[in-house]
This record gives structure tokens, C-alpha cells and sequence, in this order.
């Protein structure tokens, strides 16, 4: 039995009809095609699939989407220029190589976007605290905290 | 030796090129990947440690919405041959799905394909198998001895690989050495575990009468397992290489994952995928690492030079073999680390028991027998009250004996192993370290200082192949790289693999850039498939700098030739009169007279007439097949080999605090000084570094996949199997040594495992030290907090 759930993605209004057990991870990754967001470990502990829920970050895996009726998602895709370049939180990740394999990436930078969106000039402590939530096995996460700091001290430029 | 070469883009910080795919969300990992019509399975998986399968019934499953077909074991084993072993045991028979016996909670009894994974998870539930509970063995141990029930039957025991090697004089040495100490070391079963699961799909092309494959793979002779066991023709085999894959360090090598997948599409003419989930992942995915016990014993004088050595390693594998007996073999490359200890006796055993089966993990069993070694250093240096650092510089192999031949065979090619430590020791700042833990411990804190060393091989030609398997006669693992040069100038190369991270996009293209002088940025790498791909080996044992950079390098060397040819013909000159340089072939002295890489490509493709007599091969194009520098003999009958060529080494220092009351180890402090030969990027060589140590730290403290005595797996998810977050890993300071490699295009050596040798053996150390005030110690990976706390509170 289907239900219908109305929300909006990185800024555009979207409408399904979609089984009411539907993970917002899978919605999104299956019925949106945005493959941007990944799926870890399916119980809320990895943060791969984190997104933003009306600017704050959420586990996307412990959602159901008709729990997002009505609310706004941002995803790693929505974090683009609005002429698509690369944000500059992105290219901060970019410059510092802040990744390996990528996997962890879209989530690592939903959880430092949250963080950057309440602090301009977050201590390395709060920089840690914030991205706690997301494991990347490949890192070791210094170089996630260089782009973080780059991207908050570009940010203050601005 | 330094390395002073000038270089263009070698060493240089650069963007590595396939992180703009990632930030934005574009990378295109194997379940992004979604073909027409395709079909999703999910498992029914064993919940005991070893029974009889009675009955299996399918008949309510099957009749659930959206399933096409259920799988049981018999029906597989019926159509393909059994997976590849590494050791030689004809009567350990592995299939993707249990036949009549089950061997391991969480191995596959029945696969169920529909047309969603929801529909096939939904009707896997409705399965009904009947057991008959077996008895198993769970302590590896026990497993050893003639009564425990074999996992494998026809195999008789459960005993899949043991041989005592002797390299030197070892019972003269420990004769006549003054001092000797024995010991055991335990390093518990951890994994990898990337944060993506593997994946895989298989679709058979009626037309074409090929399989493709998709999968997150990075495994050598992938494709020539499919088709073993599929019974195909290898040219009817497709692997995709360009799949981005999530993260591996090793275990990505989903062989019986695809298997399953390759029979369904053959059978049902309709693509199949087969994602794990994180619980299959953990139990049934084949991705456990090593468990080993070690029994240690050195040898050594008054002064701490150890002179003799005695290693004897019991690996429990698991029920599913697959190449990790393997994992016994690649220590014995560098078997004294970065010592020069006179002789060894090295004593291997590997042994199956009903858990879930090993794969490769990261340093391909290195770091577990490095964190025996170091141990048997630090308890020499404590036993003579002599400095961790002056024991280990006592016994150093010297900068000027390099290269230098080990015990066991191989010949390390360069390292200046002193320099390396005292820049460990300058960058933890040692002095201060050791002040602060003093005034730590005053304060009644629980502090420490670790030291570590490890030799990282890399680029090796599998010799472990052969030397625990004679009838597997590899003497080469070689690697491949095409570029061609377009009409337009513009330069695309191709190489035989996907990668996870390693960035051999950045790797290759930089390469290529540096030989032929021109914007790597430009320079277009794709990732081919198997059939159109030159012979390769998978980016395993730190290989691809060494391996798939002198592919680059060869076949851009051989483009820079021709390119000259053709230019100094076009110059009216001979190849004396020119140069080349950014791009051009310069005519030397004749005003700065040249002709361009894009003009000379127009001429190679379409104006024969302008080439030169000699060359009648229109384009412009090469390729280069690179051998195992060192590789091409087989072990001698004692096991002596030449495995690797390259050896890098690093240098760990860590400081610890340990909570008294929780057991909590906290790493305030680490920096790992390390000499990988010639950086090629060295935004990429740091993050391998850290990261490999922050996987250490894993291991050394928190990761461990628990069974019970009842053969169940207590940590399947990641609430259990506890991985380092930002919390844990500090910010890990890292400094460079450079001793090129003589034996490589550019002077690189291996980088991707290094961390993960050294830091659990760093961090052991570290613990060790706190706790040695208190009298007592703890050689047992993970250190688990509540271990620390017991002892703790038991010496107090």
C-alpha cells in the first residue's frame, strides 16, 4: 500500500507516491536518483547517509520518508553554487584531500556544514565533536579537520 | 642518499584528480549503478556453527510478491567448481552456498531473487530450513588437536598449513647468547570493514554471450576466478574497472558473492545484484582479518643485540580459506623488521575453525607478527634497563649495508632506518614527551610512551604464492599502463584496475605528465575492463606506485621516443640536434626552432609521409607491461625468497594516558616519521599514512569480531565492532624521509600499508609502558579497557 509524501530536495518541491516503510536513504537514492548520499551501516552509527533536515544533520538511514512530509532535505548534491560550481566547503575538502575513497565524503561534509552553519570559527575540539558521528576508515580524519578549519577561514573572508 | 632529482610534478602538492567527483556527490559506486530490469537478492544464512541441513523449504517464500527464484546450495555446487584455495587442500570444497552442511553462523544456505530487495529480504524470512546441530570448535587452539571435529571432513583435520622454517644458525645463536626471553602475544580478529559493504552485479548478455560484472572489488585474479567456477571461457568474462569502490584495504573480494550473481543471470537472463547488508557484511562477507596467537622468543647479548629469533604463528583462518593462509606468508619478506638479527626460526600454522572465514586485510598479516617483534624489542630494552630507542638503534641494519639480504631471502633495497627514528624522535619531541609523562604519573596518572618500527614491503611478485603452495608456480605479478596520443595532442591512458581511494587516477597522471612535460591536469586515466585491459594485479601490497608508476612511466618513455624521432626527422635533424622540453622538440641552437606534441600527433595519425623512414606504424601510442623488479625465481627448498622489492620504513611515537578506573586508553600525542622513497603526491602519501595508523589504533584498541562458546558472533554491527571516530584518532604529525629506491622509475617505493604496521605495535608499546609501573602488562589486541581496568585494579 503506497502513500504519497510531498518535500522539497535541494530546493525543489518533489512528490511520490512511495511505500510507507521507505527509508529517506532509499527514497532519495532510488526514487530521486540522488546516488550523492550513501548507505553505511543501515542502523544509524556509520552517518554515510547523512543529510540535512531543515539545515540540521540527520541520519537519513532512521528516517522514513513520509516522516520528511513537508520538510526540506538538503544533500551533498544541494551543496553546489547555484551556477553548479563547487561550494566552498566542497573545495576545502578538495584542496586538504580530506578523503580517499570518497564514500564517507557526502556525509562527512553534511556533518560539517551543520557545524559551519552555527559556528564561523569552529575550535578543532568542536570541529571533532561535530564530525564524530561519521566514520571514515580511510583518513584518519586530520586532513577533514584541515578542510574544515580551511573552509571556515574562507568563509570568514568572504 | 637523497634524492635531489629535479622534478616537475612528481613530489609537488597537487589536487589529486578524483576528489572533484567525490565533494560533489558524483562518484559512481557499485549500487549507484541500477541496469534495466534488474533483480535483487537477499540470503537465508546459518544460524549455527556447524549442522546438517535436513530439509529446505521454499514453498510460502515462493509464492511472495515480486520473487522470481530461490537458490539452494546443491543446485550451484551441481553447476560450478568449487572457489579457489591458496594452500594446497583439495578436500577443503568451498561453494557460495552451503550444500548438506553449514560451517558457520552466518554462512549462505539460500539466495532469493526478486524484483526488489525489500521483496526478496520479505520472502528470505518465510524460508524454512530444518538442522541437525554438529559439533564445531570455536578455540583455535583445540582446533589443533586430533579430537576437535574438522570443519572441512574430507579434510580430515582442521590443520590447512604448518611448516617450520630455519633460516641460520638459530639453536647455535641461542646457544651461545648470554640472555633470552620468551613470551606470547595475541592479536584478536578485526577487519578492514569499509564503510561501504561489498556489491556486485552480473549481467549476461544473450547477444554477446559475455558476463559483466560491476562490483566493488580489489582482488587479483578476479575475473579468472569467475570463470573458473563458472566454467566460462576468461575472454567471455567482463569485469568493469570503473566502479568507484568504497573502501577496502584489502577485503573487498566478494568471489562467492559473484559467483551467485553470474549463475542467476546466466540462469534467469536478467541482471542480478547482490548488496550486503551491514549484518551479511559482518558475518557472512569473508572479510574477518587475521587472529593470531604468537609465541615469541629472542636471543640476544648484554649490550641488547638480539642475535636469534624464534616466531611461531597459530592462525585461526575460519571456516572459509580463500588465500588467507597467504597472510602466514608475506612476514616472512621482512621477517627481522628493520634488524640485523643473525637467524630465525619461523613456525606456521594455520588452522580452521567454524567462524567466519578470513580474507586479506591490510599489510597482508604483517601486522600482527611486527607487533611481536616489537614487543620482543621493547622487552629486551626493558630487561636490560636500556632506552626502547637505543636497543632499536643498536640493532638497526646500517645505512651503508644496504641493499641487505635477510635471513629468510629477500634483499631490502635501501632506508636509512637511524635517520628516520631521530626525526620520529625531533617531531614527538621526545624529551618533553618523556617530562610530561613523568610529571603525569606523579599526579597519579596512568601515562605511557609507545615506540614503534615497522618495514613496510611493497611491489611484490607473490612469491608466498609458491612458498606455501609448491605447486602454484607465480614468479610475477605484473602491471600494465596504454596511453595513446590523439590526433589532437591530448593524452589518455588506460590501466587495468579499479581502485578504492589509492587515487592511481592522481597517480598515473602525474606520471605521465612528469615524462612527457606536460599538465597532468590534462591528462585524461580511465579505468578499463578485463577484456580490454593488459595483464594487472589489483592495487594490493603497496604495489601500485611502485607497479603501475613504472607502467606509466615505461610507456610515456616510450611515447617521448617516438615524439623525438618524429620531430627531429621533421626538424631536419638527427635525434643529437634536439631536444625535448614542455611539450616540444626543440632544435638545439638554431634560434629556438621547435614543432609541438600536438602538431607531431597530427603528423603521426595522418601525414606517413612526414614520418620518419624507419617507422611504419602510423599513431601514437604505446604500452608498457612493468616486471616485478626483482621478481622471476621461484623459492629455494629451505623457503629463502625474494619477495618484495621495495622497502619502506616508519618510525611511531606515541604518548598514552590510561584512565584508572574505566581502562579508557586515550592517544594524546602521536607522530610517525616514515621514508616511502620518492612522494608522488604527497597530499595522498600523508592521508595513507594517517589513516593506515588511525585503522592501527582500531585494531590496537577497540575492534574485534567476539564469539562466544556457542560459535555466535557478539559484534555483527557497528554498535559492537567499534571502530575510532575524530574522538579517538588524534591529530597525527607526519615527517618525511626520502632514500629512493634504485629500483624504481622515479625512486618510489609502497606507502598504503606502513601505518597500519606500526601503530598497534606503537600503541601496545604505549600501554605497556603505562602499565609498567604497576607491575604487570598486557600483549592482547584489542586492548580492551576493561582488560586495562582489571589489571589495573588487581596490581593496586
Amino acid at each position: 500500500m503506497k502513500r504519497a509524501v510531498t518535500l522539497t530536495i535541494n530546493g525543489e518541491a518533489i512528490s511520490s507516491e512511495i511505500e510507507p516503510r521507505t527509508t529517506l536513504v532509499d527514497f532519495l537514492r532510488e526514487d530521486v536518483m540522488l546516488t550523492g548520499t550513501h548507505v553505511g551501516c543501515e542502523h544509524g552509527v556509520c552517518g554515510a547517509c547523512s543529510v540535512l533536515l531543515d539545515g540540521t544533520p540527520i541520519r537519513s538511514c532512521l528516517l522514513f520518508a513520509i516522516q520528511a512530509e513537508g520538510h526540506e532535505v538538503t544533500t551533498v548534491e544541494g551543496l553546489v553554487e547555484e551556477d553548479g560550481s563547487l561550494g566552498l566547503l566542497q573545495d576545502s575538502f578538495w584542496e586538504t584531500h580530506a578523503m580517499q575513497c570518497g564514500y564517507c565524503t557526502p556525509g562527512m561534509l553534511i556533518a560539517a556544514y551543520g557545524l559551519l552553519a552555527e559556528s564561523a570559527d569552529p575550535t578543532e575540539a568542536e570541529i571533532r565533536e561535530a564530525i564524530s558521528g561519521n566514520l571514515c576508515r580511510c583518513t584518519g580524519y586530520v586532513q577533514i579537520v584541515d578542510a574544515v578549519r580551511l573552509a571556515a577561514a574562507r568563509m570568514r573572508q568572504q | 642518499m637523497t634524492d635531489t632529482t629535479p622534478r616537475i610534478y612528481v613530489s609537488t602538492k597537487r589536487r589529486p584528480k578524483e576528489d572533484g567527483r567525490f565533494v560533489s556527490g558524483a562518484g559512481r559506486f557499485v549500487a549507484d549503478i541500477a541496469r534495466p530490469g534488474m533483480l535483487h537478492v537477499a540470503l537465508v544464512t546459518s544460524p549455527y556453527p556447524a549442522a546438517q541441513i535436513i530439509n529446505v523449504d521454499t514453498s510460502v517464500a515462493a509464492a511472495c510478491p515480486g520473487v522470481v527464484t530461490i537458490l539452494a546450495g546443491p543446485e550451484l555446487a551441481n553447476a560450478t567448481a568449487p572457489l579457489a584455495n591458496a594452500v594446497d587442500t583439495p578436500g577443503v570444497k568451498i561453494f557460495p552456498l552451503a550444500q548438506s552442511t553449514v560451517r558457520y553462523v552466518g554462512e549462505w544456505v539460500v539466495a532469493v531473487a526478486a524484483e526488489t530487495r525489500a521483496m526478496a529480504e520479505d520472502a528470505a524470512e518465510l524460508v524454512e530450513i530444518d538442522y541437525d546441530p554438529m559439533p564445531f570448535v570455536v578455540d583455535p587452539t583445540e582446533a589443533l588437536g586430533p579430537s576437535s571435529p574438522p570443519v572441512h571432513s574430507d579434510h580430515g583435520n582442521n590443520i590447512l598449513y604448518d611448516r617450520v622454517f630455519t633460516w641460520g644458525p638459530v639453536t647455535d645463536d641461542f646457544t651461545i647468547s648470554p640472555h633470552q626471553l620468551s613470551f606470547h602475544v595475541r592479536w584478536g580478529r578485526s577487519a578492514t570493514v569499509p564503510i561501504e559493504t561489498f556489491g556486485v552485479i552480473a549481467e549476461w548478455g544473450a547477444g554477446n554471450q559475455i558476463l559483466d560484472v560491476w562490483a566493488s572489488i580489489q582482488m587479483p585474479s578476479y575475473p579468472e576466478q569467475i570463470a573458473s567456477s563458472l566454467k566460462i571461457p576468461l575472454n567471455r568474462v567482463r569485469v568493469h574497472y570503473d566502479v568507484d569502490v568504497g573502501g577496502s584495504y584489502g577485503v573487498k573480494r566478494g568471489i562467492k558473492h559473484t559467483i551467485l550473481v553470474g549463475y542467476l543471470a546466466r540462469k534467469l537472463s536478467r541482471p542480478i545484484r547482490l548488496i550486503e547488508d551491514r549484518l551479511e557484511n559482518m558475518t557472512g562477507g569473508d572479510m574477518h582479518g587475521p587472529d593470531r596467537r604468537f609465541d615469541v622468543s629472542v636471543a640476544f647479548d648484554a649490550q641488547g643485540v638480539i642475535r636469534s629469533l624464534k616466531l611461531r604463528a597459530l592462525e585461526d583462518v575460519g571456516a572459509q580459506t580463500g588465500r588467507a593462509p597467504f597472510q602466514l606468508g608475506k612476514p616472512v619478506s621482512a621477517i627481522v623488521g628493520a634488524y640485523r638479527i643473525n637467524s630465525v626460526e619461523y613456525h606456521a600454522t594455520a588452522v580452521s575453525t567454524n567462524k567466519t572465514g578470513q580474507t586479506a586485510v591490510r599489510g597482508f598479516g604483517m601486522s600482527p607478527t611486527n607487533v611481536a617483534l616489537e614487543m620482543a624489542v621493547d622487552k629486551v630494552a626493558r630487561y636490560l634497563s636500556l632506552s626502547r630507542l637505543t636497543v632499536r638503534r643498536r640493532n638497526f641494519i646500517r645505512a651503508y649495508e644496504f641493499p641487505y639480504r635477510i635471513p629468510s631471502g629477500s634483499e631490502y633495497d635501501s632506508g636509512n632506518y637511524h635517520t628516520v627514528l631521530a626525526k620520529a624522535r625531533d617531531l614527538s619531541n621526545l624529551d618533553k614527551l618523556l617530562a610530561r609523562r613523568d610529571a603525569a604519573r606523579a599526579l597519579g596518572y596512568v601515562a605511557g610512551i609507545g615506540l614503534a618500527t615497522c618495514l613496510e614491503p611493497g611491489g611484490g611478485n607473490s612469491a608466498f604464492e609458491p612458498l606455501l603452495n609448491p605447486k602454484n608456480e607465480t614468479t610475477t605479478w605484473p602491471e600494465s599502463c596504454a596511453i595513446k596520443v590523439d590526433r589532437t595532442g591530448r593524452v589518455t591512458a588506460t590501466i587495468a584496475t579499479s581502485s578504492s581511494g589509492q587515487g592511481h587516477q592522481t597517480l598515473v597522471a602525474t606520471i605521465i605528465g612528469e615524462e612527457l612535460e606536460i599538465d597532468p591536469d590534462q591528462i585524461q586515466v580511465l579505468h578499463s575492463d578485463t577484456l580490454s585491459a593488459l595483464p594487472g594485479n589489483t592495487p594490493v601490497a603497496s604495489r601500485m606506485a611502485i607497479m603501475l608508476g613504472g607502467a606509466a612511466a615505461g610507456a610515456a618513455r616510450k611515447i617521448r621516443e617516438r615524439v623525438i624521432q618524429i620531430g627531429a626527422h621533421n626538424l631536419g635533424c638527427g635525434l643529437d640536434d634536439v631536444i625535448y622540453c614542455n611539450g616540444r622538440v626543440v632544435r638545439v641552437g638554431y634560434g629556438g626552432q621547435f614543432i609541438t606534441l600536438d602538431h607531431i600527433a597530427l603528423i603521426a595519425h595522418r601525414e606517413f609521409h612526414n614520418l620518419p623512414p624507419g617507422l611504419s606504424e602510423p599513431g601514437l601510442q604505446a604500452i608498457h607491461v612493468e616486471q616485478v623488479p626483482q621478481g622471476g625465481t621461484l623459492p629455494k627448498s629451505d623457503g629463502r625468497v625474494q619477495m618484495y622489492p621495495c622497502y619502506s620504513f616508519a618510525a611511531h611515537m606515541v604518548y598514552a594516558e590510561i584512565d584508572r578506573l574505566t581502562g579508557k586508553v586515550s592517544l594524546e600525542d602521536y607522530s610517525i616519521a616514515h621514508d616511502c622513497g620518492t612522494v608522488i603526491n604527497p597530499d595522498i602519501v600523508r592521508g595513507m599514512v594517517i589513516g593506515g595508523a588511525a585503522h592501527g589504533i582500531g585494531a590496537a584498541l577497540y575492534e574485534e569480531f567476539v564469539y562466544n562458546s556457542a560459535g555466535q558472533l557478539l559484534s555483527g554491527t557497528f554498535v559492537d565492532y567499534v571502530m575510532p571516530s575524530a574522538h579517538e584518532v588524534p591529530y597525527i604529525r607526519v615527517a618525511e624521509h626520502c632514500t629512493p629506491s634504485p629500483l624504481t622509475s622515479h625512486g618510489q617505493k609502497g606507502v598504503g600499508e606502513g601505518g597500519y604496521l606500526g601503530a598497534p605495535a606503537a600503541v601496545m608499546s604505549a600501554v605497556n609502558d603505562a602499565l609498567n609501573p604497576f607491575g604487570v602488562e598486557c600483549l592482547e589486541l584489542p586492548l580492551r579497557a576493561s582488560k586495562l581496568a582489571d589489571l589495573l585494579a588487581e596490581a593496586e
